[in-house]
């Protein structure tokens, strides 16, 4: 992959292209409980970013034979909508789409306790419906606070972010652009409360040094993030509240 | 010793409630001596011991509770029932014949059939298995008349009240029979529609208030009032 | 795939001998099970390498083609990565359509080759915007101990060490055939080391009953400059941040050990 135009992604003033400082979030807003029919649900705008997530269960599995005894079966699934990319993308599960509901399963089962469901299954379906980079992160933020929403007993929230180096300098929450043209991209999942990483995915180059920086910075952008998964389910409270007592 | 919210208030999963010497009740779980919330809801602080009253709750089945449970199949020697639970429950034939049940003889399906409503009780369920139900109780059996309303499983204790004091005020007001589904599933069957709608609209009251105080008060003031307003308008027809 | 039931005395027997530095079969935490690489194994294909990792057994081949560049890289050449877990080689594996557990492992190793540009893509070009070459790297696991992902990203490397290209010439836009080979041109050398987490422990290149029961594992990429050029977490446990920065030391220096096995193969 050629990386030529780095040069152009952050400026002398450490300013990137959309504005943001190096260490910043882009704007997110997640809101929870949006889609009705589902046990749970969440949405998550970051920057350009519209993923949507509904969780379904826990229910009886299907098909059968996938039941676990001693646990639930937990199953993400990470899907673009065909018109969420500027080339078309065919709606059959791409290699990438399989790889990332798998990742995205491991990121999200340390902080359920499917051991107190055991023989059923939570489907956790992702749809992403615009994509302009970090999709993996976002969908991960919002499955949690769906999964939360769904009153599943977990350990802790997740909340993911990630990292990486564009035109030489460590930068946090990396957008399309720069994922593609960038040095690295680190994304990371958090258990914030446990304080223990449960995705770490990392392509482009690092040095050791730069690794532990960027690794740091993740994390902390995962800190940032999970206080606003806590603001979406208070709101969510509130306006349960609120509807009902109209 | 320090615990770190307040009776009563919203709490996350993954939050750290106490440190030290304190118990994980519902809802909660304990590591490191430290107690932190499993889910989404409200601190309830029971001397040592910390619960979390959960927001949004499934029904997970114990032995001894009264469930409603629709039939969704009829099998051989007995009926599968949806109790809006992740496991689908049994309820045998041979529970409700008082006499030695014969496949070949008797017809499952004219006793219960598929879409019926039968109030019953769980007597066997374990991580393994799935529940097991008996109707062999007086207050069991099939239901034929009334309706359902849904409620958040982990509020019915609320709807209950301490020493059963909301549920008594709701079948006095409302002038409802009303029986209680430990899985959420609540059978209100009253005199006139009127009568049940109100009884409904206050089990829906209390459950989306059910961390609040003084609630009981202002259920009973609720269907008073709204009472009062049916009457006068049932005059005026 | 089937999900194996191991044993929780096994997972136990293990776990507790870890503390003490050593595990169940003599080695240390850090240390690789034998390696034995053999190189050119397939007179069919263009380069290959079959490799053993103690009784994980992988082979990989690799085959040249011509074909279009992507639209966004119209003067480089294709990488494309496949990997077969061949029902051939563990009761769990089933024919079929490529499992997750495939996809993951070509993806992985992809990443590794990819990322630390260790195929000099620009110089596959023969007609830019129309003909380049495309490489095909197929993992074919022949037998599964453990640690699928190490012993092909390793084979996948000294395949690509050991590949040669025909020469070339381009008449009117069309490549035309000449006598004689050319090594396949190759200017970095990624290895992937992973290491497992049971309990508080790390140790590297899990064999099969281990894998079956550590908590999770982290796959670390590093290219022959020794900088971190790819990461993968897998399995449902979780890393603290010191035990990530702890994995990156093992994984530099492993790989510097078996970059010196595999270059040498």
């Amino acid at each position: 992959m050629p990386r030529k135009t780095t040069k152009k992604l952050i400026d002398k003033k450490g300013v990137r292209v959309d504005g943001r400082k190096p260490n910043e979030l882009r704007s997110i807003m997640i809101k929870a409980g949006v889609i009705e029919n589902a046990d749970g649900s969440a949405y998550i705008e970051q920057g350009r970013n519209k993923i949507l997530v509904g969780v379904y269960g826990p229910r009886e599995v299907h098909p059968r034979h996938l039941t676990q005894l001693d646990r639930a079966l937990l199953r993400c699934r990470y899907h673009m909508a065909p018109f969420s990319v500027d080339e078309r993308k065919s709606p059959a599960p791409s290699r990438r789409e399989q790889e990332l509901s798998k990742v995205i399963t491991w990121a999200i089962e340390p902080s359920v306790f499917t051991d107190r469901f055991p023989r059923t299954s939570l489907d956790v379906f992702i749809e992403v419906l615009e994509a302009n980079g970090g999709t993996r992160c976002a969908a991960i933020t919002a499955a949690s606070v769906a999964l939360a929403d769904a009153g599943i007993p977990m350990r802790d929230l997740v909340a993911a972010c990630a990292a990486g180096k564009v035109g030489g300098q460590l930068v946090l929450d990396l957008m399309d652009v720069e994922d593609k043209m960038g040095d690295a991209d680190l994304p990371v999942a958090l258990l914030p409360s446990l304080n223990v990483i449960t995705l770490l995915q990392m392509d482009g180059e690092l040095s050791a040094d730069e690794f532990e920086k960027a690794l740091n910075l993740a994390i902390n952008g995962c800190q940032q993030i999970h206080m606003i998964q806590r603001e979406a389910l208070k709101t969510r409270h509130i306006a349960v509240k609120q509807a009902v007592e109209e | 010793m320090p615990t770190f919210f307040e009776d009563k208030q919203l709490v996350m999963p993954g939050d750290l409630l106490a440190e030290g010497g304190y118990a994980a009740g519902e809802n909660a779980y304990k590591e490191d001596e430290k107690v932190f919330s499993a889910q989404l809801g409200l601190v309830d602080f029971e001397e040592k011991t910390i619960h979390v009253v959960a927001l949004r709750s499934f029904y997970i089945p114990y032995v001894g509770d009264i469930v409603i449970g629709k039939v969704v199949d009829v099998g051989f020697n007995g009926w599968t029932l949806d109790i809006n639970a992740p496991y689908a429950a049994m309820l045998k034939a041979s529970d409700v014949f008082d006499r030695p049940f014969k496949p070949q003889r008797d017809d499952l399906s004219s006793i219960f059939n598929i879409g019926d409503l039968i109030v019953a009780k769980v007597v066997s369920y374990s991580r393994t298995r799935d529940p097991l139900l008996t109707i062999s109780e007086p207050s069991l059996g099939k239901i034929s008349k009334g309706q359902i309303v849904e409620v958040t499983p982990s509020k019915i204790p609320r709807l209950i009240g301490r020493q059963g004091s909301m549920i008594s005020m709701l079948k006095r007001e409302t002038g409802c029979h009303i029986t209680l589904g430990q899985n959420g599933l609540v059978l209100v069957s009253g005199k006139t529609l009127e009568d049940e709608q109100l009884a409904i609209r206050a089990i829906r009251k209390v459950d989306a208030e059910a961390h609040t105080s003084g609630l009981t008060d202002r259920i009973t003031k609720m269907i008073q009032k709204e009472k009062g307003g049916n009457e006068s308008a049932q005059k005026d027809n | 795939m089937t999900s194996t039931i191991i044993p929780l005395v096994k997972r136990k027997k293990i776990a507790e001998t870890l503390p003490s530095g050593k595990r169940l079969d003599g080695r240390g935490l850090a240390d690789y099970r034998e390696i034995k690489l053999e190189t050119g194994v397939i007179g069919s294909a263009e380069g290959s390498a079959r490799i053993y990792l103690g009784k994980t057994e992988v082979l990989v081949g690799i085959k040249i083609d011509i074909g279009e560049p992507f639209s966004d890289t119209p003067n480089e050449g294709v990488l494309t990565v496949n990997a077969e877990l061949a029902p051939i080689a563990s009761p769990d594996f089933e024919p079929g359509p490529p499992s997750k557990e495939a996809i993951e492992l070509a993806r992985v190793v992809d990443r590794g080759i990819r990322e630390s540009k260790a195929i000099a893509v620009e110089k596959l070009c023969a007609v830019p915007g129309e003909k380049v070459f495309i490489v095909f790297i197929d993992v074919y696991v022949l037998n599964h101990d453990g640690n699928l992902i190490d012993a092909s990203a390793m084979a996948a490397l000294a395949a690509l060490l050991n590949t040669k290209m025909f020469k070339y010439v381009v008449k009117d836009g069309e490549i035309e055939k000449k006598p004689g080979y050319t090594q396949l041109p190759i200017r970095n050398q990624p290895i992937a080391v992973t290491i497992g987490k049971i309990d508080d422990n790390l140790i590297v290149d899990p064999e099969l009953d281990e894998e079956h029961v550590i908590d999770a594992r982290l796959t670390i990429t590093t290219k022959k400059e020794e900088n971190i050029c790819a990461i993968q977490k897998g399995g449902v446990g979780y890393f603290t941040a010191e035990e990530i920065l702890e994995a990156a030391k093992i994984a530099s220096e492993k790989g510097r050990e078996l970059r010196k096995l595999v270059v040498k193969a």
